[in-house]
């Protein structure tokens, strides 16, 4: 694998010479939330006061947010909309709609939201190919970007704190410089456009700065969980009673599922216009924890308890793609941690499945009612 | 249906493709039955599918729901179906007339196992709509009677009047090659020529079975199940070879929407059949 030095000088320059080629995307810092004063709990108090980032469509470079944890919505909403139409129809015929997927440049993406592609690539290639995926990411280059863990990223548990595939380029970014990986041969002809800002000699005191400077990303994870033994407890514990706890508190808002990097699931609508505007068939994120997910035809819900869906909803994380795969479908980005109201997350189950103490909302409102 | 395509696969598998109603008729009060065919006539005839497969069906503005197949693939062209009024997709399909257009893809999900079941005695057990998807494999083995042994039929549904498929199945009682036992929960016209009871009634009246040489094929209501397995278990059949196909929402048939997943598995693409064993093996099937 080739590797380049940018100097920090120059990295402007170059998104502005690549940038001509498609759209550009990267993390920007979001306004709004409420007060962190109106908020009666320490936790959610911490966490409004935080800056909260987004994926958007990047017009003025200097909007670039360099050095953010995680964004509220991983890439995935660029590959698979929140929403969009798959097919437009009138009397004689489905006529694909291929129309959201557009060149794009996708700058920021951590390694933990990288992974969470390329388990995505898995799910939507498996058996058949979903081509409203695939297209859109064929057609989005992956500018990956190193990142620092805050008190809720575990991806050092999930082995998805360094990524090696999946991206086109990915930046280190070192006190003075950044390294540059080039993991395709896109990301090299992104290079080719302007070479003079990269340097293919890098000195015994540059790999010094970045073997420090992973060491010391290396001990600073704050938030560990052993997903070894996490499939065999999943059966283990598939009675234990803190899943109808955890049921009880959870507020099947599907949030975490929107959240989750790795979340593919989709419900699909059909919609008619008056008129001669043909109609569509409109696909949109769904989610498990969702009271309709598994119901069917007549009213039967395979599902109908908030604690079997939770349970489905890890089961697929922890067990399901060990057993597909051989690792689980979690990349330990955190966003589930900073994002359930009812703080059921992977840290949560984890240590409730360990038989650990859980101290989140959800123990503390099972126990209050049991009261 | 659409020439051009700009993806990376060679075609969209999402894409309907364009079928017509060929004959449609009321089986009960709330079930049609539905002949259909694709407009292409190549693509009528290459459209290969095993018993208990199942299709998913586009009604224009109304939406997409999977439907197993009723038909036999031992009679290629032609696809039926035996569908229950009940959402949205099937009241606006109960509406349209003969010779309307429809969307079709697929077939999808694993069917029955019908290479393994060559050879050996067929006992197939049904409850109300669970004809829908047995009727395919059942025709299957009629229509190729010689690749079998025994056929034996249980078939159990709520009244008279409720019973899918009634004339087909008196007449297939005067067949030698094939034991045919049905059954009604309550006979309320008074006339019902065979037995009322459940399902599981028709048991003690079956001859002896041997177990090894039988698959076991089940399909009716969620409840249905746990009373014929336990007879089931009861005759020694083994636990691979009692076979049930099962219901699940479905958005895509193809493993990529999610809302059929069963513990580590999808219903559409390693089901809708499974084995006792599956079930015992994996929680929540039934």
């Amino acid at each position: 694998m080739r590797i380049l030095k940018l100097q920090k000088k120059d990295f402007f320059p170059f998104l502005e010479v690549i940038s001509k080629k498609a759209e550009l995307w990267a993390p920007v810092a979001k306004q709004g939330g409420p007060p962190a004063e109106t908020l009666p709990d320490p936790h959610w108090a911490s966490l409004a006061k935080r800056e909260k980032f987004s994926f958007e469509r990047i017009q003025d470079f200097s909007k670039i947010a360099m050095n953010t944890t995680r964004t509220i919505i991983p890439p995935k909403k660029i590959m698979v909309p929140a929403s969009f139409n798959m097919f437009h129809f009138d009397e004689k015929e489905y006529r694909e709609d291929l129309s959201h997927v557009t060149n794009r440049i996708l700058f920021g993406v951590h390694p933990c939201d990288i992974h969470g592609l390329l388990i995505l690539d898995k799910l939507f290639s498996q058996a058949y190919s979903d081509p409203y995926y695939l297209e859109a990411r064929k057609k989005t280059i992956i500018l990956g970007l190193s990142c620092w863990p805050d008190e809720f990223c575990f991806c050092k548990s999930t082995h998805t704190d360094i990524i090696e595939e999946g991206y086109d380029l990915f930046f280190t970014n070192l006190e003075s410089h950044f390294l540059v990986w080039i993991g395709s041969s896109r990301g090299d002809d992104l290079i080719r456009l302007a070479p003079d800002y990269f340097d293919e000699r890098l000195t015994e005191k540059d790999i010094k700065t970045y073997i420090n400077w992973q060491e010391e990303r290396d001990n600073a994870f704050q938030t560990e969980i052993n997903f070894t033994r996490l499939p065999d407890l999943m059966e283990l514990k598939y009675k234990a009673p803190f899943w109808e706890e955890a049921g009880a508190a959870c507020l099947a808002c599907g949030s975490c599922s929107m959240v989750c990097p790795t979340c593919n699931c989709y419900n699909v609508v059909d919609k008619q216009f008056l008129g001669n505007r043909p109609g569509q068939r409109l696909r949109y994120w769904d989610s498990c924890t969702l009271t309709e997910y598994s119901e069917v035809a007549g009213g039967e819900n395979f599902r109908g308890h908030k604690s079997q869906r939770l349970r489905l909803w890890y089961t697929h994380k922890l067990r399901a793609y060990v057993s597909k795969y051989g690792k689980p479908s979690c990349v330990g980005c955190g966003r589930c941690l900073v994002t359930c109201p009812v703080q059921i997350h992977a840290k949560s189950v984890a240590d409730a499945l360990e038989g650990h103490p859980v101290d989140a909302f959800w123990k503390k409102f099972a126990e209050e009612v049991s009261k | 249906m659409n020439g051009q395509h700009k993806c990376l696969a060679d075609s969209n598998p999402f894409t309907p493709e364009p079928a017509r109603i060929i004959r449609s008729y009321h089986l009960t009060a709330d079930v049609k039955f539905f002949q259909v065919r694709f407009i292409d006539v190549e693509r009528a005839l290459s459209f290969q599918y095993k018993a208990g497969q199942f299709a998913m069906v586009s009604i224009l503005g109304a939406g997409e729901a999977p439907f197993c197949l009723s038909s036999t693939p031992s009679r290629p062209g032609l696809l039926e179906f035996c569908i229950r009024k009940m959402g949205t997709v099937t009241n606006a399909l109960f509406r349209l007339p003969e010779n309307a257009l429809i969307g079709l893809r697929g077939p999808y999900g694993n069917g029955f196992p019908v290479e393994e079941m060559t050879g050996k005695d067929i006992l197939i057990i049904m409850g109300g709509m669970g004809v829908a998807p047995l009727r395919s494999v059942l025709l299957y083995c009629l229509d190729n009677r010689d690749w079998f042994g025994r056929v034996v039929l249980l078939y159990g549904a709520k009244r008279p009047a409720e019973m899918i498929f009634r004339e087909e199945f008196f007449s297939l009682k005067t067949r030698t090659d094939l034991e045919c036992h049905l059954t009604v929960d309550a006979d309320d016209t008074g006339q019902w020529p065979e037995r009322t009871g459940v399902v599981t009634t028709l048991f003690p009246s079956l001859k002896k079975v041997d177990p090894e040489n039988t698959y076991a094929l089940v399909c009716g209501p969620p409840v249905m199940y746990k009373f014929v397995i336990k007879e089931l278990i009861k005759l020694n059949i083994p636990k691979n070879q009692i076979l049930m196909t099962l219901e699940r929402r479905m958005k895509c048939g193809i493993g990529k929407c999610g809302h059929c997943a069963i513990d580590y598995i999808y219903t559409c693409l390693d089901g809708p059949v499974f084995t006792y064993w599956d079930v015992l093996h994996m929680k929540e099937l039934i």
